[in-house]
Parts: structure tokens; sequence; C-alpha cells
């Protein structure tokens, strides 16, 4: 309980900090020194005021942190510079940290890191053993990141698709270790559509709480891959759905598309099918069609052709496909399933061989080589 | 994000640009090739990108299983083994293009004459995780 209470204040009082003048860097090393401190301490003398106690514990570690004759310079160099205090509204302050975090100077997983320990107040070997790398490499990654953004002022305006990238990388990449990504990339959306209006906030969190919903069921208790059309359906987390599919509306109403709705409309299609033949392919098509034009992306077109075989026929699907480069990540895939819907179990035996061989991920590889012994085993 | 692997081969890879066998360099020219070495793991721990490296013995051995209650069967090693791995290092970057990048600069170590070896290194992605989003 602790833990979430501290990661939740963890932006907050690292934006208070900034503005009074520490340099980022040092900043969110105190916050960290400080939640350490705070989990040590906490159990057994939880404070009245957790935010009130973090900033003083967090300040107070800046300062000792800050004590040699260089890095007071520095400090008081900063404290010169800094610019008259505003309106400090806690909300602005973590939206600023979002954009610093996803500054687009930083690499993705570099901004991946600084967001998840500074704005989601992960420690280092948490994030370290989430993505399976050292500890001692995921601590330079953060302050080197730390470093790239260290100069850039923390009251200007970000931008919000670069955030929304990041958080959408940390959802959709996620590896497994003690810290779940995809809640954490959750909440962290969760927290960002607080505090900004913005109907791509709200799409995403529509995209990742409608996927979330069916996570249960994407693996099979051995850990094989479980395809959407094959998924207990009974076992979705509707009150998920509900929540994704009002969020979604609400953005929709709003008429800025963009491809995080497009994306979640699609979800919530899939959501609403009581079994996989209800699925409303046709409107699918649609909205695969304003992707295209939003994102003009190779990925998407390959997707849409697989919705383009269920609306309208394996035919119409590999024609739609046969206008895209074959050497796509999943095109054999998806050639493998359109052609055996057509009737033509040995070329897509062939194909889904062909497919498990160039598969990215072990769960795929070992799905598409099933689909493929199952269609050998026929003949 | 992605995690790839530089395989370093004893045997088997395309012959390098400066092939001359490492028991026919100076002391010093030996020298120079593991700083390099450990210059380059630990600039790439700086930057974020390294995983981990290891160096293995040329010689092993072939082990199967030889049936219930009977002790695994063991031969070679075998000399004419084509394909020696030597080593390897494993990198988590941002991109293919930087992978390629970076088993370019390891392939530059110095060799024969304190020139780069140009040594072939086989460059090999990663299984991942697979994604959330399926559709």
């Amino acid at each position: 309980m602790d833990e979430a209470l501290l990661r939740s204040l963890t932006p907050n009082v690292l934006g208070i900090l900034v503005r009074r003048g520490a340099d980022f860097a040092a900043a969110e090393d105190a916050v960290q020194d400080a939640l350490v401190e705070a989990l040590r301490v906490w159990p057994a003398d939880h404070p009245r005021d957790p935010k009130g106690w973090l900033v003083t514990v967090a300040w107070r570690k800046f300062l000792d942190a800050t004590r040699s004759d260089t890095a007071r310079r520095r400090r008081e160099d900063l404290v010169d510079e800094e610019p008259a205090p505003g309106p400090a509204r806690s909300v602005d302050d973590t939206l600023q940290l979002y954009f610093l975090c996803a500054h687009p100077s930083l690499t993705p997983s570099s901004a991946v890191a600084l967001t998840l320990r500074a704005v989601g107040g992960l420690t280092t070997r948490q994030i370290a053993q989430a993505y399976l790398v050292p500890e001692a490499t995921m601590a330079q990654r953060i302050s080197r990141a730390k470093r790239t953004v260290n100069g850039v002022r923390f009251d200007q305006p970000g931008d919000v698709a670069t955030v929304l990238r990041v958080l959408y990388l940390v959802f959709n990449e996620g590896y497994s270790g003690d810290v779940d990504l995809a809640a954490e990339a959750i909440r962290l959306t969760r927290q960002l559509a607080a505090g900004i209006d913005h109907p791509e906030v709200a799409g995403l969190l529509a995209l990742m709480l409608l996927h979330h919903a069916r996570r249960g069921t994407r693996t099979a208790p051995d850990g094989s891959l479980v395809p959407l059309a094959e998924q207990d359906r009974s076992r979705w987390d509707t009150k998920l759905i509900a929540e994704g599919v009002e969020i979604l509306q609400a953005a929709l109403a709003r008429d800025r598309l963009g491809e995080f709705q497009a994306q979640a409309a699609i979800a919530a299609l899939h959501a609403d099918a009581q079994t996989a033949e209800e699925t409303d392919w046709v409107q699918i098509v649609e909205w695969y069609d304003e992707l295209v034009r939003l994102t003009d992306s190779p990925v998407v077109r390959l997707n849409r052709a697989v919705a383009v075989g269920e609306a309208d026929g394996p035919r119409a699907g590999l024609a739609a496909l046969a206008e895209l480069d074959d050497s796509l990540p999943r095109h054999a895939a998806v050639a493998a399933y359109l052609h055996e819907r057509d009737g033509d179990p040995v070329t897509a035996a062939r194909l889904y061989a062909e497919a498990a061989q160039k598969a990215p991920n072990l769960a795929e590889r070992d799905y598409l080589t099933r689909q493929a012994a199952r269609l050998n085993a026929r003949r | 994000m992605a995690k790839y692997l530089l395989l370093k081969h004893y045997r088997g890879a395309p012959a390098a640009v400066n092939d001359v066998p490492m028991d026919k360099w100076t002391p010093e020219e030996i020298s120079a090739h593991m700083q390099y070495m450990s210059d380059f793991a630990a600039r790439l721990e700086e930057t974020g990108e390294f995983v981990d490296g290891q160096a293995l013995a040329p010689e092993g051995a072939w082990v199967r299983y030889d049936g219930e209650g009977r002790p695994p069967v063991t031969d070679g090693p075998f000399a004419e083994t084509k394909d020696l791995i030597a080593g390897w290092m494993v990198i988590d970057v941002d991109s293919y293009e930087r992978a390629v990048e970076l088993a370019g600069e390891l392939s530059a170590a110095p060799g024969a004459g304190g020139k780069p070896i140009h040594e072939w290194l086989e460059l090999r992605p990663f299984l991942t995780e697979p994604p959330t989003v399926t559709e």
C-alpha cells in the first residue's frame, strides 16, 4: 500500500524540487533516496502528511548531496537562474515531468527508462529486471538520459505525442519481471489523462484498458498463444471493457480522431462481439481505412488485409495482401491464414512454416509451427 | 529496444582481412587487443547498452542422452567441427542499425601490426516477448 502511495506521489515531489531550483538529475536522485527512506521508516511511523514528509526529506537529501563546494556553486548558479515561481500547481509539475522524460532528444529506450523511474517511481533495479539488463547498465542508461535532458527548461510545453509513444512502448513491449509493466503503463496513462484534456490520451488509455481486459485469455496455462478467435470471451474483464468503451466514446465525440482512438475503436469492436462470429468486420475494415489514412503504416495495411479477409472473404483479403511488400514482418503468417481460409492447406502449411522461421518471438514461432504441423498432419 | 547477440568465431566465419592467428602476434599486440575489448564493453555499459559478454574455451565435448538409467554419452572434441564459437556479447539497443554499428566497432579490434582485424562477427536478434497489441 505504501509503495503504491509513494509511487503516486513521486512525480509531484520531484516537480516541487525542480521548481525550488534543484537541477533535474540531482532532484531525481534525491527523490529516489527519499523513497527508499520512506519504505524503511513509514511502516513503523507513518506520517500524517506523506507528501510533505517526502518533500522535506527529498529536499534535505538534495542539500546533503550538493554539499561539496563545486556542487554548491552549481546549485547557487541554478538558484540564481530560477524563474519567478509561477502558480505551482501539482498537475502542471507532473505534466512537465512526462514531457521531460519523453523529450525528443532521448532515444526510445532512454525515454522509457527515465519515465518509469522519474514519473513511475520504480527503482533502477526493478526497471533493469523488467527489461532483462544488468542493473549497472540500466543505471547508466538512466543517468545518461538525465544528463541529456538536464538543460531542458522545465516550464516549456512539450509534445503529447512523444509521451504517448513512450507509454505505448511500456505497455506493448512489456517483459515479465516482478513489475507488471502493462499495469504500470495504464497507471501512468491514467495519471496523464487526469492532468491533460486530450482525445488521444483518452484514446491510448481506452486502447490499453480494452487490451488489458483480454490479457488472461491471451495465453494458455502452458504459455502458448491463444488467438483472438479462440479466446474464452466469458473470461474477458467486462469492467475494464466498459470503462475503455466509455472513455473512447467520450473521446470520439470530440471529433479529433487520432491513431490511438482508431486502434481503440477496433479493440472495442472485438470486445463487443459475444462470439468471434459476431465480430463486425465491416466496421473494423472502416476503422483500418481511417488508420491507414492517419499513419500510412504498412503494418496497419497488413492487419487491414486480415480484416478484409473476414469481411469480404479470403480472396479479397489475399488481393489486399498482394499490394503489400512480402518482406513485411508477419506477411507470411497473414498469407498462410488467408490461404487456409481459401481452402488451400498445402500453400497454407508451407507459409506457416516460413512464417515460423521469421517470427520475432518464441510464442508466435511456436504457434505458427503448430499451425503448419496441424495442416501437415491432416494430409 | 531489442537485444542482439554478437558472436565471435574461432572457426567458421569468413576469413578476416587481417587474418593472422593470435599466436603470431607480439605480446603488446595481444595486450592492445584485450584492452580494446574491455574498453568496448565498458563503453557499452556507459551508454546503457551492455547486457553480457563471455569468452569460451576452444575445446569442448558433445553430450547426449543415452536412455533411462544410463549416464549421458560424451564424445569429441571433433577437430573437424566447422563452426566454433569463441565468445559472445549481448547488447540491448534501440535499432538494428545501432547493432550493426556496434558490431562494426567490435570488428575493428586491433590484431597483428596493431591494425584492425576486420573480423566477421555474427549478429543475431533475440526472440522477444510477444507484443500486447496484436490487431
